[in-house]
């Protein structure tokens, strides 16, 4: 039986390009055509060149995560060869340029294509920029996706510019027939797929796609990895949509102005990445002050202070829950996948509205630039919510800030009512009045944080708790963010395994959904918490909560975990059991 | 997002500075400079007949940015130097509202310095209203970065060293479209200067010298040197306009300098002549699939 669920791996520098775009296209076309794919890319921190690598991981099943290892390489030089060799599993494949790579003895079963690719494209194609093309026929050859499918992604791209069309159909298929010269030795074929054409969507468009149906018609941002994206998306989408963008003179005018947007009654986010966040700390504590709907997306990377800007890490969850001088609620939320980023960011925008107070989305660099297939999702499920308003009160009775048992009060728009009022950094009484008693700010502050105890009834569900696993387990795994997918798969193979396990993935990070964790506790003997930071930030939040000791499992380097390595956490644990 | 055209409305009845008073009454140390702008402020809006919950003032920290809880229009009184920023995300969606932002020395030439060159350069249709008393009177008597040099504060002991900013000359430097300065104890000329500033369809900063009676009373300084602008000034010829922002003897009061430039409010929203409703579908099949 050939394996039909593997993982390409393509590595180079980025000096000589293509290792992306090799990689896009091919995904691209095979999604086209019913595949399911899951994309991973790191590339280097430097202006140009340096080592980039890119893999997707290709299936007729839903695909879960990034995988293990990766079963084929193509290795575009020495030093793709070099790092990636040790990734390769058992059986895999090493495809190589046979000019620039000098393989070792290859053991494991490893099957070795070598090809001239760049004489191929000097000589044979006098067309020095058609190695890319020329690398996707031969994948395609070798590994059964359709000639065509990959032929459509090159006519759609090339199709105003006749020469390079030409040029790179010419290399597309001088690259598929040239692997009928080649035997093939390796047991992976992709077969076929239900020829439904999936969506290709990573993290930050997912965002973009769902703050606009979300109704966000403001964006701030300033320029930063991986978050960058965001921005540009907002200032090409919005102005059609009668909304503005702004690019920031700096992270501060950024959440000032989204603020300042939404004071004025538009629904406001922006995105950053971790050292944006800590600029905009004390705005945070601001617009939980003032109660002002506002929406942050943090797409964490490695830390602290520069750190490593396009390596993924979950190192920010202690910032998003803490992060600010005194006592004020925040709602955070943390999407697993692409498709789930696109619900959860209408989530944080309904949260934002009904609460008002800021939410945080943590995504990560990995989550942000990854692509994962997926379909257009129920668009009337996706329900969006607006702000309470002073409707029915007369502007002479207006509270801005009146105390009521949900603790939301309602929200009145400049221009829009007449209900005038100041909103203020500083404490304050029902009309937003500077009162600094003890009696005023013991009311206000529990006022504030009676909205959390509310939102915590509406999320405290399995909408934002996923369950999966034995329903009475030896080992249950919570996990949060991008790690939900390799955990998810681990867990799978544990249990047809024969382990006892069950996992629980929390969307919302604050307010912790304490009865669904309750329960989940309940059920299960040990807990384990993985996750791509150094301190346990999650085992740490939930002991604080509800007294959990977790066995903490950590990586940190900036690579996400792969199910394989969650599984071997969970063979351990469960043999010392 | 509402329509400027829609909500724009003339109030019923004459609306008078009694109108624009809020039911806070000032906290302000007696003799402050501040209570000159505030009562100027109220005039302009009386002058202009702004509907008071089309006025939005935003303020930062600092003793003057205290302003917004003494009026009775839209306020928001936020954090130290960001008052700007926030007004420029309220102007950029809601061009129909009147903005003005009421700040210090301190909120605007210290901390939030780095937004006034940008709020200016953008030309957001934003009434920028700095009360200038070269001290920070809020956090009692430190010195401010307009503070003279040798000025000796509890934070300066052997006195500022630092040259002081010139708000006109960096306001006009960095491509404000209305640049005026006046006196807290002119407050009828300042009130004038406040309307011509609302008026002005561009980023209007109006710099104004509003002593602090208690700190740093520098009256008898201002009643010294504070002198009409010279006759026949032309408003439209910015080198000289720097030039007299850079007069060290008199301190020239009136508009330095004011040119028509399209607000980035109304740009922002002219790049995109179609207009559609947001389709999550559709919008996910055509940049996707």
């Amino acid at each position: 039986m050939p394996r039909d669920d593997f993982i390409i791996r393509i590595g180079g520098d980025t000096a000589v390009g293509g290792v992306i775009s090799t990689g896009e296209n091919f995904t691209q076309a095979a999604a086209h055509i019913g595949f399911h794919t899951f994309t991973f890319r790191t590339y280097p921190a430097e202006i140009k060149g340096g080592h980039a690598w890119f893999q997707v991981r290709i299936s007729h099943r839903p695909v879960l995560s990034i995988g293990d290892g990766c079963d084929v390489l193509v290795a575009f030089d020495q030093e793709a060869y070099e790092l990636h060799r040790e990734d390769l599993n058992p059986g895999g494949v090493l495809i190589y340029d046979s000019e620039l790579v000098q393989p070792r003895e290859e053991g494991d079963g490893v099957v070795l294509y070598g090809i001239p690719f760049q004489r191929i494209a000097r000589q044979e194609l006098e067309f020095v920029r058609g190695t890319n093309t020329l690398i996707q026929g031969v994948l395609a050859g070798l590994f059964g996706l359709p000639l065509s499918a990959l032929e459509e992604m090159v006519v759609s791209r090339y199709q105003r510019r006749k020469e390079l069309l030409d040029k790179n159909l010419e290399a597309l298929r001088y690259g598929y027939e040239y692997v009928n010269s080649l035997t093939k030795r390796d047991g992976f074929w992709l077969g076929s797929a239900d020829n439904v054409s999936r969506l290709v969507v990573s993290g930050n468009q997912a965002i973009v796609a769902g703050a606009l149906h979300a109704g966000c018609r403001y964006f701030a941002g300033y320029p930063i990895t991986p978050a960058s994206d965001i921005l540009e998306a907002m200032a090409a989408e919005l102005p059609r949509l009668g909304g503005v963008c702004l690019q920031a003179e700096d992270e501060m005018a950024a959440l000032a102005s989204v603020i300042g947007a939404s004071y004025a009654g538009v629904k406001a986010m922006t995105a950053t990445s971790g050292p944006g966040l800590s600029l905009m700390v004390e705005l945070l504590g601001l617009a939980s002050m003032a109660e002002i709907p506002v929406v942050i997306v943090d797409a964490q990377r490695s830390g602290p202070s520069t750190g490593m800007p396009t390596k993924l890490e979950q190192g920010d969850l202690f910032h998003a829950l803490y992060a600010g001088h005194g006592d004020f609620p925040r709602i955070v939320v943390a999407p697993g996948s692409v498709a789930d980023c696109l619900r959860m960011i209408v989530v944080a925008f309904n949260l934002a509205e009904k609460y008002q107070c800021p939410v945080i989305l943590l995504s990560d660099q990995s989550l942000s630039h990854r692509t994962e297939t997926m379909e257009v999702p129920d668009v009337s499920a996706l329900t969006v919510v607006d702000r309470l308003r002073p409707d029915g009160v007369a502007p002479g009775e207006y509270r801005r800030y009146r105390i009521t048992d949900t603790g939301v009060s309602p929200m009145a728009i400049p221009g829009l009512d007449r209900h005038t009022y100041v909103a203020p950094g500083l404490e304050h009484d029902e009309l937003g009045h500077p009162v600094l008693t003890p009696q005023v700010h013991e009311a206000m502050t529990a006022k504030r944080f009676r909205k959390l105890e509310t939102c915590r009834q509406e999320v405290d569900s399995p909408d934002f708790a996923s369950r999966y696993g034995e329903k009475k387990a030896e080992l249950g795994i919570i996990s949060w963010g991008a790690t939900e997918g390799s955990v998810r798969e681990a867990i799978d193979r544990a249990l047809a395994k024969g382990y006892k396990v069950a996992g629980l993935h929390l969307r919302v990070l604050n307010p912790l959904p304490r009865e669904q964790l309750q329960e989940f506790l309940g059920s299960v003997k040990k807990v384990m918490v993985p996750e791509v930071n150094y301190q346990g930030q999650l085992a740490h939040h939930l002991a604080a909560h509800l007294g959990v000791q977790a066995i903490r499992v950590n990586k940190i380097g900036g690579l996400p975990f792969t199910p394989g390595e969650i599984l071997a956490k969970i063979e351990e644990v469960m043999r010392d059991a | 997002m509402p329509d400027g055209a829609a909500t724009a409305e003339r109030p019923s009845e004459v609306l008078t500075v009694k109108d624009y008073r809020g039911d806070q009454k000032p906290v302000w140390c007696p003799g402050c400079g501040d209570f000159g702008v505030l009562s100027a402020t109220f005039k302009a809006l009386a002058a202009l007949q702004l509907p008071k919950h089309q006025v939005v003032v935003v303020s930062g920290i600092g003793c003057s940015s205290r302003a917004p809880y003494f009026m009775s229009t839209f306020g928001f009184h936020g954090v130290h130097g960001r008052a700007l920023p926030i007004a420029t995300g309220i102007k950029l969606t809601r061009p129909d509202l009147t903005v003005l932002v009421m700040g210090g020395d301190g909120d605007l030439m210290a901390i939030g310095m780095g937004h006034l060159p940008h709020a200016a350069a953008r030309n957001i249709d934003v009434t920028c209203i700095m009360m200038d008393n070269q001290t920070y009177g809020l956090t009692k008597a430190q010195a401010s970065p307009t503070s003279f040099v040798g000025h000796k504060t509890k934070s300066t002991p052997y006195g500022v060293i630092a040259k002081p900013m010139n708000p006109v000359l960096m306001a006009l430097a960095a491509g404000a479209t209305f640049v005026a300065r006046g006196y807290s104890a002119k407050p009828n000329e300042l009130a004038q200067l406040i309307v011509q500033g609302i008026r002005h369809k561009g980023f209007s900063f109006i710099h104004v010298h509003s002593p602090c009676a208690e700190f740093y009373n520098t009256y008898d300084f201002y009643d010294q040197r504070v002198t009409e602008m010279p006759a026949g000034w032309d408003t439209s010829d910015l080198k000289a306009a720097m030039e007299l922002a850079l007069t060290e003897e008199r301190v020239h009061l009136g508009v330095f300098y004011q040119a028509e430039r399209p607000v980035y409010e109304l740009q922002v929203r002219e790049l995109e002549p179609r207009r559609e409703e947001f389709d999550l579908a559709r919008f996910l099949q055509e940049r996707f699939s």
